[in-house]
C-alpha cells in the first residue's frame, strides 16, 4: 500500500534517496532524538499516544489543504469549517445519534467546500479571496447555530476521538485511512491525476479535454469534508464544542503541507510528504509544550521552521 | 528629443567602425543550434533588414544583440569597442534599444509612465516625481514619432494592439538610440501608421542611428531598407545591398534547402471529405474561412504569424469560443464547446507552444502522455498503471522517444522528444483529425524526420491532418493540398503539384492574389 502513497510527482530518475530528499527524514529523526534527550516524558507511552491524538486534527485538515494546493489554490476557510463540523456533530448527537450526526457534520463541511470550489472554478476568482470570505461566512453561521459551547450527554460521544483500538485512537485510524484513500485518489484515479497536473499547467490540462472546473471544485469539496471530519473528531476528544474552535488552524495546515514539500501555487507535493509535515509539526508542538516554552515563543519557533522548510524546497528546485 | 546617450562613451571613432557588429555568434539550446557562427555589422545611418523564416534565428540574434541572451561564443563590438552585454539594461545604457514584437508594456500604468519607465523626471528639491514634466517629455517623444495627439494618461491595458505598438516605439526612442532594433514593427499596425513609422525610421536613420529591421514582409524591405541580411537555419546565407537584389532572389536565399528526403512517400488517394468548414468567422480573428480536409489527407495551412491560422485551429478544437459558420465532421454538424467535446469526437490539437500549453513540466513522460486519455487507463474508476505503462511504452517505441524511461520528468527531454511526447498524448487519445500547429518548431532535424514519418503512417491509416506551419519545405513536403492564410482570410489554395515556395510566400505576404 505504501507504493500507492509514494510521491509520483517527483520523477523516479536518478537515485531515489539523495541527500536533499533525506533532509526532512534526518530532521525528523533529530527531533525524536532531541525529544528523548531533553525531556524524560517524551518517549513514554502516555505522551506518544497523546501526541498521536493531537496530530489527528491537523492531519486531516492538511490532507484536504494538500489537494487544494496541488491545484494551485489555497483554502483559508478550513478553520471555520472545523468549527462547523464540530458544533454540528456535538449539537446533533443527542437528537440523531452518533453516526447520523457525524454524517451531517461531514456533509455540511463538504457543502461548504463545494461552494468554495464552485465560486472559484466557475467564476475564476482568486482562491485566496474567496476562501477568506467564506472563512468569515462559515464562522458566522457557526455562531448563529450556537453562541455557547455544546457538551452532549450521549455516552459514546467521546469515542470518536478518544477510544483506543490497539495502540491507536479511532481518530488516528480514520486519519490514516483518509491518507490511504487520498493517495489512491491522487495517484490512481483519472480525476486525481488531473488534480496534480492542473497545478503544473492548467492550460495543458484544459486542452487535454479534462473538465478543469469540476476537478478544482471536487478538490475544495474534499478539503471541506476533511476539515469538518477533523472538527468532529476534535470535539469528541475535547468533550466540548466551542463555536470559536479552529481559529488560525489554516496556518498549521499550510505549514504542514509546505514542510512536507508542497509548493504553494501548485507544481509539487505529496501525501507522504504531508504526513511527514504533520508529524514534524506535531512533535515540535509537543516538545515545546513538554519543555514548558510559552506559546508566543512556540509561534516564533514554528514560524522559523516553516521558513527553513521553504528554503530547503527552493534550494532543491534550483539544484 | 533628449540625447543623453551620446555621452555614454560609445561615440568614439564615428564613421570608422560600424555602430554595432557581431562576429561568429554561436548559440545552442540543448542539442539544437539556434545560431551557428553568425557575423553581421550594422552601419550608422543605414536601415539594415534581417529576414528569414520562423526558426531561422532572427529573434535569438536580436536577443543577443540587446543583451537579453548571452551567446555561447562570438563577440559583439560597439563602435569598434568589444562589449559584453550581461542584460538588456546594459545594452540600453550603451544605446541599444529594441521595439519588441510582443507586448512589454506594464498593463496598469499610464502611457506616460510606460514610455518613461525607469527614467521619470523628479523634482530637484523634493525628489518626488514631477508628473507635469513627465507628461511633457512623453508628449515630446510622441511628437517626434508622429503622434501629437495621444492619450498620455490612458492605461496601457485600455489601448488597442496598434496603439500599444506605438507606445512600444515611443518607449524605445525616449532617448535617441545608437542602434534601434525593430522586431516585426508593422505586424500590428494599420497602413497609415506604417507610413508614419517609416517616416520616423528614416528620420532616425538620417540622424545617424543604425536601424536593425526584422521583417517577414519582403515589400517593406524594398521600401525601407538599405541592406538586407538573410538568415537560414541559424546561419547567414547572404548579406547584400537591397539595390542589388529582388524578391525572388531573397526568397531563394530564405528557403533554398534540399530536404526532400525528409518527407515520407505516401500513396495519394482520392479522399472522401471528412471535415468541412464553411464561412467560419470570429470577429477580429478570421472571417470567411472555408475549406475541406479529406480522410487520409494532409491539408497544409501556411501563413505569417498573426494571419489567423492558430485562431482557426483553436476554434475547431473548442479551445476558443466558436464564432459563426458551420463545421461538418464525419458527416455530422460539429460545434465543440470545449476541448473535451472535440476530443470525444476524435479531434485533437497539438498547440504551437509546447511548454506553454502542451506539457506539464515536473510531471513524468508517462503522466504527460496519458493526460488526454486517462479514462481509458481506468478499470472500475481506478487507474490501471500497468495498462497505462503498456500504452505509453508502445508510443515511446513507435515515436522513438529518447530516453525510453517513461518515469523521467518531461522537462529533462530535448525539444524534439518533448514534442513527440505531446504527439503521443494525442495519439493515445485516438484522434482521427489531428490539427498540428507548428509541430516541428524548435525541433532538431532527426526528430523532424521521425515526426514526419509518424504523420505519414497515421495518414496512411486513415487519419486526417491539418498541418499549420510557417516552415515552407514542411508544408510543401507533407501536404496534399495547401491553404494560405493572410490577415484572417484564406488568400489562396493550391494543389500539391501547383504549389512552390515562391508562390506560397508571395501569396502569404499579399503579392499574389
Amino acid at each position: 500500500m505504501l507504493k500507492a502513497l509514494s510521491n509520483r510527482w517527483a520523477p523516479a530518475s536518478g537515485l531515489p534517496l539523495n541527500l536533499q530528499n533525506l533532509v526532512p527524514v534526518i530532521s525528523f529523526l533529530a527531533l525524536l532524538l532531541a525529544g528523548s534527550v531533553f525531556t524524560e516524558v517524551f518517549l513514554t507511552e502516555r505522551n506518544l499516544s497523546n501526541l498521536l491524538r493531537q496530530t489527528v486534527a491537523n492531519g486531516l485538515i492538511s490532507l484536504g489543504m494538500l489537494i487544494v494546493i496541488l491545484t494551485g489554490g489555497i483554502d483559508l476557510s478550513v478553520g471555520a469549517v472545523v468549527a462547523l463540523g464540530g458544533v454540528l456533530y456535538a449539537g446533533l448527537t443527542d437528537t440523531l445519534g452518533i453516526v447520523p450526526a457525524l454524517l451531517m457534520a461531514v456533509l455540511a463541511g463538504a457543502v461548504a467546500g463545494l461552494i468554495n470550489g464552485i465560486v472559484i472554478a466557475r467564476f475564476r476568482l482568486q482562491p485566496f479571496i474567496v476562501t477568506l470570505a467564506t472563512m468569515g461566512i462559515v464562522r458566522g453561521v457557526v455562531f448563529i447555530y450556537t453562541e455557547s459551547p455544546i457538551s452532549p450527554a450521549h455516552p459514546a460521544f467521546r469515542a470518536l476521538g478518544s477510544a483506543l483500538l490497539g495502540p491507536l485512537s479511532t481518530g488516528m485510524l480514520i486519519m490514516l485511512a483518509c491518507y490511504l484513500l487520498a493517495g489512491l485518489y491522487l495517484n490512481r484515479t483519472a480525476i486525481g491525476r488531473a488534480t496534480v497536473a492542473i497545478g503544473g499547467n492548467v492550460e495543458a490540462v484544459r486542452l487535454a479535454g479534462v473538465n478543469v472546473p469540476r476537478t478544482i471544485t471536487v478538490a475544495y469539496a474534499i478539503s471541506g469534508l476533511l476539515s469538518a471530519l477533523s472538527g468532529a473528531i476534535l470535539v469528541s476528544r475535547l468533550g466540548i464544542a466551542q463555536p470559536s474552535l479552529g481559529a488560525a488552524y489554516e496556518l498549521d495546515a499550510i505549514a504542514a503541507c509546505v514542510i512536507g514539500g508542497a509548493v504553494l501555487g501548485g507544481g509539487g507535493g505529496s501525501v507522504t510528504g504531508t504526513l511527514f509535515g504533520v508529524f514534524t509539526l506535531g512533535i515540535i508542538n509537543n516538545l515545546l509544550n513538554l519543555l514548558g516554552v510559552k506559546s508566543f515563543y512556540q509561534d516564533i519557533v514554528k514560524g522559523s521552521v516553516i521558513i527553513l522548510a521553504v528554503l530547503l524546497v527552493a534550494r532543491k528546485k534550483r539544484a | 528629443m533628449n540625447s543623453s546617450v551620446n555621452n555614454s562613451g560609445a561615440g568614439k571613432g564615428v564613421g570608422v567602425h560600424p555602430a554595432l557588429s557581431a562576429e561568429g555568434i554561436i548559440k545552442r539550446y540543448g542539442g539544437t543550434h539556434a545560431l551557428r557562427g553568425v557575423s553581421v555589422s550594422f552601419q550608422r545611418g543605414e536601415v539594415h533588414a534581417i529576414v528569414g523564416e520562423n526558426g531561422a534565428g532572427k529573434s535569438t540574434l536580436t536577443h543577443i544583440l540587446t543583451g537579453a541572451l548571452r551567446a555561447d561564443a562570438g563577440s559583439i563590438t560597439l563602435d569598434g569597442v568589444p562589449v559584453t552585454l550581461r542584460d538588456p539594461l546594459e545594452g540600453q545604457r550603451l544605446g541599444i534599444r529594441m521595439v519588441h514584437q510582443h507586448d512589454t508594456l506594464v498593463a496598469h500604468l499610464s502611457v506616460t509612465e510606460n514610455i518613461l519607465l525607469g527614467q521619470l523626471p523628479r523634482g530637484r528639491r523634493s525628489g518626488l516625481i514631477d508628473w507635469a514634466a513627465a507628461h511633457r517629455r512623453a508628449q515630446s517623444v510622441l511628437d517626434e514619432i508622429g503622434y501629437p495627439h495621444f492619450e498620455l494618461r490612458a492605461l496601457a491595458s485600455t489601448l488597442s494592439a496598434a496603439k500599444r505598438q506605438i507606445v512600444e516605439m515611443a518607449k524605445a526612442v525616449s532617448v535617441v538610440p545608437q542602434v534601434l532594433i525593430l522586431d516585426e514593427p508593422s505586424a500590428s499596425l494599420a497602413h497609415q501608421d506604417i507610413e508614419r513609422m517609416y517616416t520616423f525610421v528614416r528620420r532616425l536613420r538620417d540622424h545617424g542611428t543604425a536601424i536593425v529591421y526584422i521583417s517577414h514582409r519582403l515589400d517593406e524591405i524594398f521600401e525601407l531598407a538599405d541592406r538586407v541580411t538573410v538568415l537560414r537555419d541559424g546561419a547567414v546565407t547572404g548579406s547584400l545591398a537591397v539595390a542589388n537584389t529582388d524578391k525572388a532572389g531573397l526568397v531563394r536565399l530564405m528557403v533554398g534547402r534540399d530536404i526532400q528526403d525528409l518527407f515520407p512517400q505516401r500513396s495519394m488517394r482520392d479522399p472522401r471529405v471528412a471535415l468541412s468548414v464553411r464561412d467560419l468567422q470570429r470577429h477580429g480573428a478570421f472571417e470567411g474561412v472555408s475549406f475541406e480536409v479529406g480522410e487520409a489527407q494532409v491539408v497544409g495551412m501556411y501563413g505569417l504569424v498573426g494571419s489567423g491560422r492558430t485562431e482557426v485551429a483553436r476554434c475547431l478544437f473548442g479551445a476558443d469560443p466558436l464564432g459563426s459558420g458551420t463545421i461538418t465532421w464525419q458527416g455530422r454538424p460539429f460545434a465543440p464547446r470545449s476541448p473535451g467535446d472535440a476530443l470525444r469526437a476524435g479531434v485533437a490539437l497539438l498547440t504551437e507552444d509546447r511548454l506553454g500549453d502542451g506539457l506539464v513540466r515536473g510531471m513524468s513522460v508517462r503522466d504527460n502522455a496519458a493526460l488526454a486519455s486517462l479514462p481509458r487507463d481506468c478499470r472500475w474508476g481506478v487507474l490501471d498503471r500497468s495498462r497505462q505503462r503498456h500504452r505509453v511504452d508502445a508510443q515511446v517505441r513507435d515515436l522513438a522517444i529518447r530516453p525510453t524511461n517513461i518515469e523521467r520528468d518531461v522537462a529533462t527531454l530535448s525539444g524534439g522528444n518533448q514534442q513527440k511526447v505531446v504527439l503521443a498524448k494525442w495519439l493515445l487519445a485516438e484522434a482521427t483529425l489531428l490539427i498540428l500547429d507548428e509541430p516541428t518548431r524548435g525541433v532538431d532535424i532527426a526528430a523532424k524526420r521521425d515526426i514526419y514519418e509518424v504523420i505519414g503512417r497515421l495518414v496512411d491509416a486513415g487519419t486526417s491532418v491539418l498541418l499549420i506551419s510557417s516552415d515552407l519545405p514542411e508544408v510543401l513536403g507533407m501536404s496534399d493540398r495547401i491553404l494560405v492564410m493572410r490577415e484572417g482570410r484564406i488568400a489562396g489554395a493550391f494543389d500539391r503539384g501547383e504549389a512552390n515556395e515562391e508562390r506560397l510566400l508571395s501569396c502569404a505576404s499579399g503579392l499574389l492574389h
